[in-house]
């Protein structure tokens, strides 16, 4: 690619290899990545064959979400009235928001996520241990919210990273995104990690 | 409160040099033609009388039939203001001079205005892209864009 020609105005390496970056993840994330909803319809079995081991696994687990600061825009404003001492989400054990996305479970998407912004939220997301989640945060981290057809902004975080929980609002209130924690919490209860998938 | 001088009173204050240079006169603005855009920036920064040592801002409008960009700027010694504009009718490779060499605070926004508008600002240190990334096909503020979508 040469300077000055066409759509290439910089011909410094780092410009160059994250508009290839982000070209790339733009042309991968055209389709929606499947919510992982599986265990919305086999619930019945899923309850039955839940073992000891799994049910304290999964109680240490839900009880000590830890989630990793990936806040681009203003929902994020909500989740610090959530957080601080009013709705006080360390009542979920999840008071802890880590700097480093190796110490998190949970990735909560406050706001609107922009295609250049892109990559190093999915990189955060790789770089989380399993097992991960996600919670898509109001309209931007749905759908795009009012931006959905912009130039520049995701259509919805599931373009990116797989969504557990989604928390419709503009922004939404702190008891939302409350609740949408405890329907987590209660996906969380019916993992199944040592009992194998029934065909 | 500033004092936010008409397009008059700042083109008496002018040189007679750069009274070419004027494109029109009006109770809130100065209208200048880009070729003297510099020179007249020049002399409203350092002429002691006015000595318009900041520039509050710089923004382009995208008019279909030619670009206007307007800047604002205010002198903290004198406490008065004056807005410039000037002209680009070139919708292919429209160019205007830069003024980061008189105020350095317009290196960012002229290489917003840039990325969003495709106005080439000549002598700017590092005319690139700055919000959006490179190989982002057009320039989406101006009024002909398509996504391609």
């Amino acid at each position: 690619m040469e300077v000055g020609k066409g759509h290439v105005y910089s011909g410094a390496e780092l410009d160059i290899h994250e508009g290839k970056m982000i070209e790339e993840l733009k042309e991968r994330s055209r389709d929606i990545i499947p919510d992982p909803d599986s265990w919305l319809t086999d619930e019945l079995r899923q309850n039955i064959l839940l073992t000891t081991v799994d049910a304290a696994l999964n109680w240490a687990r839900r009880t000590a979400i830890w989630p990793v600061i990936s806040f681009p825009a203003c929902c994020a404003f909500e989740f610090m009235g959530a957080a601080a001492s009013r709705f006080d989400i360390s009542r979920f054990g999840m008071e802890i928001v880590r700097a480093s996305p190796r110490q998190a479970d949970l990735m909560i998407t406050a706001g609107t996520l922009t295609w250049k912004m892109a990559p190093q939220i999915k990189r955060l997301y790789d770089q989380m241990a399993e097992p991960k989640w996600v919670i898509a945060m109001g309209a931007c981290g749905i759908s795009g919210g009012v931006f959905k057809g912009s130039y520049s902004v995701v259509p919805g975080y599931n373009h990116i990273v797989p969504v557990d929980v989604y928390v419709p609002g503009c922004p939404p209130r702190p008891e939302a995104l409350l609740y949408g924690i405890q329907m987590l919490r209660e996906k969380i209860k019916r993992r199944k990690s040592f009992v194998e998938e029934k065909k | 409160m500033t004092l936010a001088l008409a397009g008059s009173e700042a083109a008496a204050r002018l040189d007679k040099s750069l009274a070419a240079g004027i494109a029109g006169l009006n109770p809130d603005s100065l209208l200048v033609k880009s070729e003297f855009l510099f020179d007249i920036a020049a002399f409203l920064k350092d002429e002691p009388g006015l000595n318009f040592n900041y520039l509050v801002h710089i923004t382009a409008i995208d008019y279909c039939d030619y670009f206007e960009l307007v800047y604002h700027l205010v002198s903290l010694k004198h406490n008065h203001s004056l807005v410039i504009k000037t002209r680009c009718t070139d919708r292919k490779t429209p160019t205007i001079p830069s003024v980061v060499s008189l105020w350095r605070g317009a290196e960012l926004q002229e290489r917003e205005i840039f990325d969003l508008m495709g106005i080439n600002f000549e002598g700017h240190p590092n005319m690139k892209r700055i919000f959006l990334w490179e190989g982002f096909q057009g320039h989406p503020l101006r009024k002909d864009f398509t996504d391609g979508s």
